[in-house]
């Protein structure tokens, strides 16, 4: 391979959680059936005219805030003219010499090395609408096409990167990073599989200690992280053998195939568009005040990395259990809500990343919409120190119940027959059968082999279905086995 | 009855002398009889009409929320949408489409209970100074048959001035309400960009639009401002400010007036005529004890360059959804997309309506935006900035509002460049966003010349006034 760097910058593209659209009041609902979220503004009727949502506004701020970006103190839209059925106006309204905020960066993590990766801005602009074409899969060569506008209008928030990403390790690292930090801060779902968050790469190759940039190709189509990796894998390698054979590369948009796992330009004749692009005089610069931006940062929140680092320090729980529960913001919050009733965040932890996570797993549930609540998952955890539940129990029978949606513990234990035996009396009994039947072990324990105990423990353990209390067992057995 | 005002009329409505249904009918005949040689609806909105005028009639026999407006026809340009009714913009492009709502202009005049007579003709897409652009029409000054009524609202103007209606809405981009309503003889009013909501208006060029009143007299024009101003949630640019009480302005004693003369519109390029009745019209002012001196504008050569690179610029983007995709004429030649769009565009849009359309996108084109666009801006500030200057030091501005009197039909057709010079004195009030007003000061050959009033932004109120107390003390707007 050739001594050349590899340069990546990623565009991406966030739809935005407002409960209206850009500009219009209708719902921000894409899904319902075709053209029954529009109205007269977002389907571009004449003499119509924008209006900011706000909340879009907002949401953008917090994510500047989030990425340690300079909110501009004044921001303009602009429009970027093209002619496409699913644009109704045939200019989308976005920013471009002003945008919301710039100058901003996220920390990301790979194999161990931290790295800043730039964001040069954040702006916002509106979506286009969704066509459906028949008899062909593009516009083209169609029989016909219908437009369905309940996605015109509504809110995207671009994020574009510095070009300071170097492997597609990296790349996939901070589309993972940005994806978590969007979700956590609650400004987008932030699924690129079901297209809330979408990502364009720009990548070019150079000689090491070259300064200027190579020639950049824009690939397009990646609908996962992996996919983001695999295909600037895909393309890094095509950059490379292009060079080494002393070809060139062309400037163009190519689009990766999941299917081929390679990138696939779509244009013969490459033209560059001219947007025109010119202030949008239906609108107000944004000038956000300063109030108003502190009043944002409030609802920001304790960011994810510091919620790590406070979950390791102030909660000893390691490392990678503090990763995985930060990762969802929904588990964080969780954890934090048990223990304001149950003061033992390392226990909640283990059966968070443990027992929770596996039972869901099974029962093909998502923590997402859990059942369970902080308060129950705290008095079962009571429960077992308080011997009423076996860790067995709980883990097996009662786990399963809550997150199936059963809203009582204690209806679960009655109906099932559950408290834990802890009457000396009824285990005593108990214990004897099992020693009168077993002779043989009786005699090995008795010859000096003390682990055949924890044999009589699971007898005991069987016959009570898990019911004893194991500390109570292991007392009465040593016991009996001694007379 | 009908060659009345609003002001007049509301006086018999409410007195009982005549009713509102009475009134609309008699409108009706008035256009039966001179329409077929005017031409300056569009559509016409009998049954619906009719219908409010009932309406009107139930509020005023009640005596419940009356206004000026209650029962009074009005025609409304037709670029301001209408629900259920037709919106053209004169252009063939959307000569079958139906709005499926109404400008915020249009529901206010609802609201106060006025009764809409039809839409008006007009330049295509607003595009002209003569009514001849219009796709659909040509509209003819009533004045004078062989001559244009101007443009853009020459439709509303002359349906106006022949008694069509008795008052109309109009648009402004570069002078469309003041230039008509100075060749029709009648009243125009553009008031402060953002004084009036856009909402509804089909847009021509977004930063200088503005709806605007066309009346008999200084006082109906005040009436209808009153109903149309105000901020509108609706319309980003609409500004929140209080809107005055119009008609407590309308007073005759402008001693003291500082009445500024921009020095160069009294120079070349402006006919004797016209100079003449300014120079009359000046000498009123100076007579009813208004102060008068002369003002400079230095930025002033360069407004129509200015504005026929902003406006054309703003055009073409925001006509570009004139596609056949959604609505309006499709263009049935077409196999695929691209040549739907071309075919589409090029059977629907006029010669000017193109013409402006080419010359915007090329403004706005990489390469050329700096040089073209953004150097635009630049002087439109520096205009802005003299017209402030100007005001600080003087209550109002006038001039002509137009170099002559009405053209003949045809006459200026084929040479637009001609066609761009007669709002050479208009133009820059829209450029600075400032409030101003035509109203009839002379005439010339039985042709009306307009005196244009200008203000300071938001102070529709002074220029009001000043014409109000020309008015009372001549009496060109009676002249037929």
């Amino acid at each position: 391979m050739s001594k050349h760097e590899t340069i990546i910058g990623l565009e991406v593209h966030a739809q935005l959680k407002t409960s209206s659209k850009m500009f219009c009041g209708c719902a921000n609902n894409f899904g319902d059936p075709p053209n029954t979220n529009i109205c007269p503004v977002c389907t571009g009727q004449p003499g119509t005219l924008p209006v900011i949502n706000k909340k879009a506004i907002e949401l953008a701020i917090k994510t500047a805030l989030a990425t340690n970006c300079k909110i501009n103190e004044r921001s303009v839209f602009a429009r970027k003219n093209y002619f496409y059925p699913d644009l109704p106006k045939d200019f989308q309204i976005s920013q471009f010499d002003l945008p919301l905020a710039e100058h901003g960066f996220l920390e990301i993590e790979v194999d161990g090395n931290k790295k800043r990766i730039g964001i040069t801005r954040i702006h916002l602009e509106e979506d286009a609408g969704k066509l459906v074409h028949k008899g062909a899969d593009r516009i083209m060569g169609s029989d016909y096409s219908l437009a369905d506008y309940n996605r015109a209008a509504t809110p995207l928030m671009e994020i574009v990167s510095e070009p300071d990403i170097r492997t597609p390790e990296e790349a996939k690292a901070y589309m993972e990073k940005l994806a978590h930090l969007l979700e956590y801060i609650g400004v987008c779902d932030a699924k690129m599989e079901e297209g809330s968050l979408r990502c364009d790469a720009n990548i070019s190759i150079r000689p090491v200690g070259q300064k200027e940039f190579g020639t950049k190709t824009e690939i397009k189509n990646m609908n996962s992280f992996k996919a983001v990796m695999k295909a600037l894998k895909a393309e890094e390698l095509r950059h490379r053998e292009v060079i080494d054979e002393g070809g060139t590369i062309i400037q163009e948009t190519r689009f990766y195939s999941e299917e081929t796992e390679k990138t696939k330009g779509m244009r013969t004749k490459e033209f560059s568009h001219d947007y025109r692009y010119f202030p949008e005089p239906d609108l107000v610069p944004i000038a956000p005040t300063k109030e108003w931006i502190e009043e944002i940062r409030k609802t920001v929140g304790e960011l994810p990395d510091k919620k790590e680092n406070r979950f390791i320090k102030d909660y000893g729980i390691s490392e990678t259990d503090a990763f995985f529960i930060v990762s969802n913001s929904k588990m964080a919050t969780f954890l934090e809500e048990t223990t304001k009733s149950y003061n033992n965040p390392k226990a909640i932890a283990n059966w968070l990343v443990g027992e929770i996570t596996a039972c869901l797993k099974e029962s093909k549930m998502t923590f997402d919409n859990i059942a369970l609540s902080p308060n129950q998952l705290a008095e079962m955890l009571a429960l077992i120190d308080n011997g009423v539940l076996s860790r067995k129990v709980a883990k097996e029978i009662v786990l399963p119940e809550l997150l199936k949606g059963s809203n009582s513990i204690q209806g679960i234990i009655k109906e099932k027959g559950l408290t834990q035996i802890s009457d000396e009396g009824e285990l005593v009994s108990i214990a004897q059968d099992i020693i009168r039947n077993n002779p043989k072990q009786v005699e090995q324990f008795k010859s000096g082999k003390e682990a055949v105990l924890m044999f009589f423990v699971g007898q005991v353990m069987k016959a009570t279905k898990g019911r004893a209390n194991p500390d109570a067992v292991q007392k009465i057995l040593k016991e009996a086995l001694k007379k | 009855m009908i060659d009345k005002t609003a002001h007049e009329l509301h006086d018999l409505l409410i007195k009982k002398k005549i009713s509102s249904v009475e009134l609309a009918e008699k409108v009706f005949l008035r256009i039966e009889s001179v329409e077929p040689q005017i031409k300056a609806y569009i559509t016409l909105t009998k049954d619906e009409a009719i219908k409010q005028a009932e309406a009107a009639d139930k509020r005023l026999k009640e005596n419940k929320n009356v206004t000026l407006l209650t029962g009074i026809p009005i025609a409304v340009k037709d670029n301001m949408c209408t629900k259920g009714i037709l919106t053209t913009c004169a252009s063939k492009i959307l000569a079958n489409y139906i709005a499926p709502y109404d400008a915020t202009v249009v529901t206010k005049l609802k609201e106060a209970g006025s009764v809409i007579i039809g839409k008006t003709n007009l330049d295509e897409f607003a595009m002209g100074s003569s009514t001849e652009n219009s796709g659909l029409q040509i509209t003819k000054n009533p004045r004078d048959l062989e001559r244009v009524p101007g443009g853009s609202s020459g439709g509303s103007a002359a349906a106006v001035a022949a008694n069509e209606a008795i008052l109309a809405t109009g648009s402004d981009t570069g002078g469309s309400i003041r230039q008509p309503a100075s060749f029709c003889g009648i009243v125009g009013l553009k008031p402060t960009y953002g004084r009036v909501s856009r909402y509804g208006l089909v847009a021509f060029a977004s930063s200088l639009d503005q709806i605007g009143p066309l009346a008999k007299d200084v006082t109906d024009a005040a009436i209808l401002l009153q109903v149309m101003a105000g901020y509108d949630p609706k319309d980003s640019t609409s500004v929140n400010v209080p809107v005055p009480d119009y008609q407590k302005s309308l007073t005759t004693n402008i001693k003291g007036l500082k009445v500024g003369v921009i020095k160069e519109l009294m120079g070349e390029g402006i006919s004797a005529d016209v100079k003449s009745a300014i120079k009359s019209a000046i000498k009123k002012y100076e007579e009813l004890g208004a102060v008068i001196s002369e003002v400079s504008l230095p930025s002033f050569e360069y407004a129509v360059s200015t504005y026929y690179l902003i406006a054309p610029a703003e055009a073409s983007s925001n006509l570009a959804r004139f596609d056949g995709v959604k609505y309006g004429h499709r263009s049935q030649e077409a196999k695929d997309l691209i040549t739907m769009y071309y075919n589409t565009r090029r059977e629907g849009f006029g010669a000017e309506v193109k013409r402006r359309i080419i010359l915007g996108t090329y403004a706005l084109s990489a390469g050329y935006y700096d040089a073209y666009y953004l150097k635009a801006l630049k002087v439109r500030t520096l205009i802005k900035q003299d017209f402030e200057k100007a005001l600080s030091n003087c209550d109002v501005l006038v001039s002509p509002t137009s170099p002559t009197v009405a053209f003949k039909i045809g006459e200026k057709a084929n040479d637009p460049l001609s066609m761009y010079l007669s709002d050479i004195a208009t133009i820059p009030v829209n450029l600075a966003g400032i409030p101003a007003i035509s109203i009839p000061c002379g005439n010339a050959n039985n042709l009306p010349i307009g005196l244009q009033i200008m203000g300071k932004a938001f102070d529709e109120e002074t220029i009001l006034k000043a014409a109000y107390a020309f008015e009372q003390n001549t009496d060109w707007h009676l002249k037929k």
